[in-house]
Order: structure tokens, then C-alpha cells, then sequence
């Protein structure tokens, strides 16, 4: 595709970086008025212009937000929170991975009579409208004795990231030369022998788009942590909508700042440290099914 | 014994994670589909009514207001997000010096949570605080930009905080997709004398049409499950002015207690996403050279 663009720089090309540039701004824009605006004091945002720096720097806004404002009935800030989406995330996460894992394998290297209906439906799973299943869930979480506790989103977040970690393990492993499989086979190699020796070895790329994805959609969940989550077990997200939203006292824009800004901290960090990989699961998430 | 156990395994393991999702998925949606179907209220019931439910909620202005924002809502992010998509990737394909460092800020906004981009948009569109505010203080007195407070214009920025947060993706989709085009049918058509737009209009814009097709249906899904954004935006207000089928499904089922008629309504949003998606896996599926 680089055959098109001669190079030269003329008016041309500098009107192309201008709109490159200008976009740019658009999609930085927020997050700069978010950060800027966090380390103001209140006054200074009500009388003021939100894309100016601050002229007062104030770390109080982040203090007031991690650990004493008012979130529900508590002034708690958002700390345990955030401990209990990390508590929430890691195992979701690796069990997720890891059942993945193996379902991808069993699908492309022991092949059975009816595996394309089974991934079928594991596939198709992954696009329901999960409204389909809150009230089902509720009620089978109170079932369980997991209503409102941690323990039971990681099962919400587990069944519901199996077809995504399946569908990504399963193409991966798809390109993974069968010969390999079948000749260690042959040597006496079993099952899972086959797995931990010849295929996970090399699956290291796969695995970290997977942990990634995972990892983003479950701490970015909303729709369940707002369903089926307690007191003590309410995650990062909705913590962060009942601090902007509450309607009691005054807003505290510069708090709600900053409080957004440690909601979307993990994931950025983890998208800014391996972006590469993440473009690479949002691709295999969307193009290839 | 243990080679009968070696045939077994690959079932056995696999076995588990699919009754989870037969159960929990499959299971589900028959539970939800049978409440739709019955006399259900605050809590499940089993009283058979029909297609009462549905009936009802056809009738509603809720849901009925619900599905006409989604329409404007779904298509104006759809057309906009493949628009602008395409459009950014073009023109980070003309051999663009920083396009490492643009392209990651391109994307960021779909790492983030849609509660943080609410948020922030919701901030920044608040006439009293945001932006309004800013270019009075700039000196531009008559500046008005207060849709997030109008009942008829409110919907459209849940459409402009959408595309802020997907249209990166969209781009990298495009940008995959253009990477992907061979060189040397351009190098032929340039042969030829085919202007740079000529060449972009009739040939390689055509050959994104499966690039189109995924992005339509990605987005299509994504804006028939929104919820989170509406919720920490608008509230699906003013008044009921940015109500989705996602919002309207959980008002009625956990805050208005007609359960009967949430689950008749999820259903409906599950029809809608399987209308787009089954056909688009099938068709995937049966050209998958790996099958």
C-alpha cells in the first residue's frame, strides 16, 4: 500500500498530518480534561476554563477519592473497591485462560463427531445479550449460597469469557502443525503430556492476548457488578458510578476525576505495556470467528 | 483401561466447560424465554399467560421510544464509526512518520471502562461546567452546546461518547484490512494512470467489503447490549430521552418489579443480536479453511 504515497512534502501532506493531528486531540482531549481537572481545587473548576492547567496543583482530590469519599452510605473512597475488582479479576481471569486453553486443544488436535456444533455453540455464546441471563442468574447465584459475594462473579465472569478464551486458544492452535501432535502421540505421549510439553510451550503469545482481553473486560464489566454485587463485593466500575452519581452534598468534579482516572488505570496500563497484544485479541475478538 | 481413559479424555475435559455454557447460556435463555411467557412480577413465576408479556410491551411508549433511540442511536454510530474509521485509516496508510505513536492514541479509548467514558463526557457536555462553559469564559458569550439536556438532542451525545470510544477500533480494523491489499494490483492501476482517489474509490475500497461486513457486526452487537454508557452519561434521561432496550430491560425487571415483561423484552434483544450475528458465524464458519 506504501506505493501510493510518493513522499514528497507538499501542502498535501501537511493538510494529512493536520488532520492526523487534530484527531489526535479529539481522542486525547478527555483524558487530559479528566487529569487536569483532578489535580484542581473545586473553585477552581466552577470559576474556570476546564482545559487550563491548574493554577493551584491540589493532590487532595485523589486522596479524597482513594480513600474517604462518600461512596453508597460509606466514606470509604474507593479503595476497597478496587481491592475487590483485583480479588474478583485474577481468578476470573486464569481459570478462564486456562479452561480456554484446553477446550482450543481438544477442539483442533482430539477431534470428535459433533466438535463443529459444540463450537458452534460455544461461539455463538459469546455474543448474547447478557440481559438474557440476569434473571436466571440471580436466582441460581442465591441457589448456590453466591449471591452478592465475589466468589460468584468469578463464576458469572468465568462461563461468560469460556467462548472467547475457547474461540481464541482454538485459532490459535488451529495453525499448530498436527503432525507434531500425532507423532509424539505415537512415541506414547498422552494427553495432557502432548499439552504441557508440545503445545503450551509455544503458546505464550496467545496466552497474553487472552489474559488481556480477559483481563479488560471482566475489570470493565458494569452490567453484572451492578446485578449481583453486595457491599462487600461491589466492583471498581460501579464504585466509580455510585461516586459520580450520588446526588447527595455538592459535586465534587475534581474527586470524580480522579476516581475515574484510578478506575481506568489498571487497563491503560496494561494496554500502554502490551498494546500490540491487545489490538491483537480485539482483532481475533471481532474478525475471525 | 488406560487407553480407553486416553479416548476419553479429550471429552472429559472438554466436557465440563461446555455443560457450563449449555446450562448457563443455553439453560438461561429457555428459563428467560418461559418467564416471558408467564405471570412473573418481582420474582419468577410459573402462571402461563401467553404472549401477554409481549402484548404489553409492544404497547408501552417505553419500549416502543426505547427501540426508536437504538434505531438512531445504532445507526448513527455504525455509519459514523465506519466512516471515520476508514477514513483515519487511509490516511495513516500514506506512509505516515509517526504512525507508531498515533495509532495507540487512536485506540485507548477502548480500553477503558464505559463508566469512565461516561464521565468524562457527561463533564464535558454539561453546559454549567464543560465545554459551554469554557467558551463563555473564552469570551464567546452566545456559545450553546446543551444537548445533553434536551429531550430531543440528548440521544445523539450517547452517539458522540460512543464514537470517541470505538472509532479506534474500527480504524485498526480498516488499517488491518488495507495492509492486507496487494501491492501489485495498485502498482498495475497506477501503470494505467488511475488517479490516487480513483484508485482508493474503485479498487481498494471494494476490496474491504469483508472489513465492512465484521465491522457492521461488531457494532451492531456492541450497540444493542449498551448499557453501561447510558447509564453513566444520560441515565437514559432527560426524562426517558436516551432509554435503550439494554436500560428499559433492567428498569422493568429490578426496579419496576414486571419481570414478565423484562424477560419478554431481553428476548427481543437477543432475536435482534442473533438476527445479525448467526448468519455472519455461519457463513464464517463454512468458508474457515481450518474446519
Amino acid at each position: 500500500m506504501s506505493t501510493l504515497s510518493t513522499g514528497k512534502f507538499g501542502i498535501g501532506r501537511l493538510a494529512l498530518y493536520l488532520v492526523l493531528l487534530v484527531f489526535a486531540i479529539y481522542y486525547l482531549l478527555p483524558l487530559y480534561v479528566m487529569l487536569a481537572n483532578s489535580f484542581k481545587p473545586l473553585a477552581e473548576i466552577r470559576q474556570g476554563d476546564m482545559l487550563a492547567l491548574p493554577q493551584v496543583w491540589t493532590l487532595d482530590p485523589w486522596r479524597s477519592a482513594w480513600s474517604t469519599a462518600q461512596i453508597g452510605i460509606q466514606a470509604t473512597g474507593l479503595k476497597p473497591y478496587f481491592v475487590n475488582s483485583i480479588v474478583m479479576v485474577v481468578p476470573a481471569v486464569l481459570l478462564s485462560t486456562l479452561l480456554g486453553a484446553l477446550n482450543g486443544y481438544v477442539l483442533t488436535k482430539w477431534r470428535f463427531r459433533g466438535d463443529g456444533v459444540v463450537f458452534g455453540l460455544i461461539l455463538l455464546s459469546c455474543f448474547i445479550p447478557f440481559q438474557i441471563v440476569l434473571i436466571p442468574m440471580a436466582k441460581m447465584l442465591g441457589v448456590l449460597g453466591l449471591a452478592g459475594t465475589t466468589s460468584g462473579l468469578v463464576l458469572v465472569h468465568l462461563v461468560y469469557g469460556l467462548g472467547f478464551t475457547t474461540l481464541f486458544f482454538r485459532n490459535y492452535y488451529a495453525a499448530f502443525p498436527t503432525e507434531l501432535v500425532r507423532a509424539a502421540q505415537i512415541d506414547g505421549a498422552g494427553f495432557f503430556r502432548i499439552f504441557t510439553r508440545i503445545l503450551l510451550p509455544s503458546s505464550g503469545p496467545i496466552i497474553v492476548v487472552t489474559v488481556i482481553w480477559q483481563f479488560t473486560n471482566i475489570w470493565n464489566d458494569f452490567l453484572f457488578g451492578a446485578s449481583f454485587a453486595d457491599a462487600d463485593s461491589v466492583p471498581m466500575t460501579v464504585a466509580l458510578n455510585n461516586l459520580v452519581s450520588s446526588s447527595t452534598g455538592v459535586k465534587e468534579y475534581n474527586v470524580h476525576f480522579a476516581g475515574a482516572v484510578l478506575a481506568a488505570l489498571p487497563t491503560l496500563i496494561v494496554y500502554v505495556v502490551s498494546g500490540r497484544y491487545f489490538v491483537r485479541g480485539l482483532m481475533a475478538g471481532a474478525v475471525k470467528g | 483401561m488406560k487407553a480407553q481413559l486416553q479416548d476419553w479424555l479429550p471429552r472429559l475435559v472438554l466436557g465440563p466447560s461446555f455443560l457450563l455454557i449449555l446450562f448457563f447460556v443455553y439453560g438461561f435463555i429457555a428459563y428467560t424465554g418461559y418467564l416471558s411467557l408467564s405471570d412473573s412480577k418481582m420474582l419468577p413465576s410459573y402462571g402461563f399467560v401467553g404472549l401477554d408479556n409481549y402484548d404489553r410491551l409492544w404497547k408501552l411508549r417505553h419500549w416502543t421510544g426505547s427501540l426508536k433511540n437504538l434505531a438512531i442511536f445504532g445507526g448513527l454510530y455504525i455509519v459514523i464509526c465506519s466512516v471515520l474509521g476508514l477514513f483515519l485509516a487511509i490516511m495513516l496508510d500514506q506512509k505516515i512518520r509517526a504512525e507508531g505513536l498515533l495509532r495507540p492514541i487512536y485506540l485507548y479509548p477502548m480500553a477503558l471502562s464505559f463508566i469512565v467514558t461516561g464521565t468524562a463526557w457527561k463533564w464535558f457536555l454539561d453546559p454549567g461546567i464543560g465545554l459551554e462553559h469554557t467558551m463563555h469564559q473564552w469570551g464567546w458569550e452566545s456559545f450553546e452546546f446543551n444537548w445533553i439536556k434536551s429531550r430531543t438532542h440528548a440521544i445523539y451525545t450517547v452517539v458522540i461518547a460512543a464514537v470517541w470510544q470505538s472509532s479506534g477500533f474500527v480504524m485498526a480494523m480498516f488499517l488491518a484490512g488495507l495492509r492486507g491489499v496487494n501491492a501489485d494490483i495498485i502498482r498495475a492501476a497506477e501503470i494505467d494512470g488511475a488517479s490516487r482517489v480513483r484508485i482508493y474509490r474503485r479498487i481498494i475500497i471494494p476490496m474491504m467489503r469483508p472489513v465492512f461486513l465484521s465491522a457492521f457486526v461488531v457494532l451492531a452487537h456492541l450497540a444493542i447490549k449498551s448499557y453501561d454508557l447510558v447509564v453513566a452519561l444520560t441515565g437514559g434521561g432527560p426524562g426517558k430521552a436516551t432509554e435503550l432496550p439494554a436500560t428499559f430491560m433492567y428498569s422493568y425487571t429490578f426496579s419496576r418489579n414486571l419481570m414478565g415483561i423484562g424477560a419478554s423484552s431481553a428476548i427481543i434483544m437477543l432475536i435482534m443480536i442473533f438476527s445479525i450475528i448467526v448468519p455472519y458465524l455461519y457463513a464464517e464458519l463454512r468458508s474457515d479453511p481450518k474446519r
